[in-house]
């Protein structure tokens, strides 16, 4: 039994940092219909950007600040003006294959100009274990939890406490009524897209000490936001957290009870039943159809 | 119109032609690449009836390939001949994906491309872990070539003509499909299922038989594959052939008969041909390529096309509407 904590506890942290990206990519979802298949790579290429500026001789503060703002760039509003405006209108789909072309370029492009080899990264919570409660725990595994969750609370009061918050829901629920009482879409909808910049590279800085940077470790991480997203429910911030701690959860008591072959197949199954028998997700409203 | 008709045809006889004449003096790694482009295209036609034609998403194409290069390589190696492997194939893959096709009745969209792409990495993962089947991560080697009306075709040249025939007849097919009334009936799902379910096509059965033939598409495919490389292992098949194989449809122009051969020339040469110029950024730089020409023209490369060959049918039956115009107001 002591082990089954442990694998729940680690299983939440993984879990938290699924979630912190499941988030970002309901969002983008919500506010402009793009599906960012790049999500992955997206939360693999501010750590680069983070050793890059330490390369130059920064502190890691340092590097985590200038990280921060170049990955709002880069991932935010670069994304945004130059990729998804331009596609927006001609539907969900030409945009997502040309953010899956997106997520070829970002990996190629760091395994060239970075490194191939996976480098190890520098954790801002300290490793070792400590005891409560006569039980020992991974500092580690509390940190990144405590963190995700400090993020996502100050989220979900952005949204739903603050004016900015409600103008941001509105313009991705109904973007003309929106406009009509005098919401600036265009503004709300690239406040998302710069969120969910914040979101992936705090993702990043937190699991990167785990998994170590590697330029191909966007692809798991991609799926797992996915999945997320998915069985929590498409439509709900709510939902994306719930979804991103089950499928944590799940994946580490898969890998430890289910054969390890197989683990990667139990978030899958898990998925195909949530979306054959609850399509809006667990948490999830159904969307409205037009027909 | 008729000389519209000669001259397309003239290009295609021309391009058969060049198929056939053109790779003869080409080397073992031209040939390779240019079978692999034969073998693409005919999956990428499979999915392109599935989402172009009948408006279905899939993400799970990859793994049909993956089916019908395991059956080949399995049943080849044990001493079955090619022929009988691509009918077991055929029936395995139009089964399987026809079982796919019940969520596409369910949901839609984007909750269909998640559960596509679900069964994607379920199969990579049997794939990988079926061991006493698939010989897990060592792969199967040694996969013989077939004998054709007696031809060996162990020479890549003699493949190449194998894989290029095997177009030849897959596209027929398609052809004659698309114009038949099952095409008309899967065009009709895409436009707007709630009409054609109306005026009395059974959606249900159309949705599933889309994605049945495409999925049979892929395992022809696959079957093509196994023996033109000759050594199979699980890499190959997982998602990104997937995602590649959607990624050819779109660029090429989805909806369109020819799109497929388009996206699969850019997915499968044009990497080689950029690796010659950019070296190690060869990726890189076709990665900015597809963005550039989605963004240009999200219908794809066809789309381009249709857009300019709309615009001066416009042009020219608005010259012939004005002139009918001023002869009309001379005659009064």
């Amino acid at each position: 039994m002591s082990n089954l904590l442990d694998l729940i506890v680690a299983g939440l942290a993984t879990g938290a940092i699924y979630a912190l990206v499941a988030v970002g990519f309901t969002l983008l979802w919500q506010t402009s219909q793009t599906i960012n298949f790049a999500q992955g790579e997206f939360v693999m290429l501010p750590a680069f950007l983070m050793l890059a500026v330490m390369h130059l001789g920064a502190p890691f503060w340092l590097a985590i600040l200038v990280g921060m703002l170049l990955s709002m760039l880069l991932l935010g509003l670069a994304f945004k003006m130059l990729l998804v405006d331009p596609m927006l209108r001609h539907g969900v789909l030409p945009l997502a294959i040309a953010t899956m072309a997106l997520a070829i370029g970002i990996k190629e492009a760091v395994k060239q100009f970075f490194s191939a080899e996976a480098s190890p990264f520098p954790s801002i919570v300290p490793a070792g274990d400590i005891s409560i409660l006569g039980r020992t725990v991974s500092l580690q595994s509390l940190g990144v939890l405590a963190l995700a969750i400090l993020a996502v609370t100050a989220l979900t009061m952005l949204l739903n406490r603050t004016s900015l918050g409600h103008q941001m829901q509105a313009a991705a629920q109904n973007p003309t009524v929106a406009r009509i009482i005098g919401v600036p879409v265009e503004r709300m909808i690239l406040l998302t897209f710069l969120i969910n910049a914040v979101l992936v590279a705090l993702a990043s800085l937190l699991i990167t000490p785990i998994y170590l940077a590697k330029f191909s470790s966007g692809e798991v991480l991609g799926q797992a936001a996915f999945i997320a997203a998915i069985v929590g429910g498409f439509n709900q911030v709510r939902g994306a957290i719930a979804g991103g701690l089950l499928i944590g959860v799940v994946d580490n008591l898969a890998a430890a009870y289910v054969s390890t072959q197989y683990r990667a197949a139990v978030p899958m199954i898990l998925l195909i039943a949530v979306i054959l028998l609850r399509p809006q997700g667990l948490l999830g409203r159904s969307e409205e159809r037009t027909v | 119109m008729t000389s519209g008709k000669y001259l397309r045809l003239a290009i295609g006889v021309v391009a058969i032609a060049g198929l056939i004449v053109v790779p003869i003096n080409f080397n073992r790694y031209g040939l390779f690449i240019l079978s692999q482009w034969a073998v693409m295209t005919i999956a990428a036609m499979g999915l392109n009836l599935t989402l172009g034609y009948a408006g279905q998403v899939s993400l799970a194409q990859g793994a049909f390939v993956g089916i019908g290069a395991y059956t080949a390589a399995i049943l080849t190696t044990l001493g079955w001949p090619l022929i009988a492997a691509l009918a077991l194939a055929i029936l395995l893959c139009f089964a399987v994906g026809w079982m796919l096709g019940y969520p596409a009745l369910r949901v839609q969209h984007h909750y269909l491309a998640f559960v596509t792409l679900a069964f994607s990495t379920l199969m990579f993962l049997v794939f990988r872990n079926e061991s006493w089947l698939t010989n897990g991560i060592y792969g199967i080697s040694n996969i013989p070539r077939p004998h054709v009306f007696g031809f060996a075709t162990n020479k890549p040249l003699p493949f190449y003509y194998l894989c290029l025939a095997s177009l030849g007849i897959v596209s027929a097919a398609m052809w004659w499909l698309i114009r038949s009334p099952w095409g008309r009936a899967f065009t009709a799902l895409r436009e707007n299922p709630l009409r054609a379910l109306s005026l009395g096509v059974d959606t249900r059965r159309y949705t599933l038989m889309a994605f049945a033939l495409g999925s049979v598409l892929g395992g022809v495919s696959g079957v093509l594959y196994a023996p033109l490389t000759q050594y199979i292992d699980p890499v190959p098949f997982n998602l990104s052939l997937s995602l590649d194989l959607l990624m050819m449809v779109i660029v090429g122009g989805a909806g369109f008969f020819l799109g497929p051969f388009l996206g699969a020339m850019i997915s499968v040469l044009l990497p080689e041909w950029l690796r010659d110029y950019t070296h190690d950024y060869y990726l890189m730089v076709y990665a900015i390529a597809v963005i550039g020409l989605l963004i240009y023209s999200p219908t794809g490369i066809l789309g381009i096309l249709d857009r300019y060959l709309t615009a001066r049918r416009t042009k020219a039956a608005s010259a012939l509407r004005a002139a009918a115009q001023s002869r009309l107001e001379t005659a009064q």
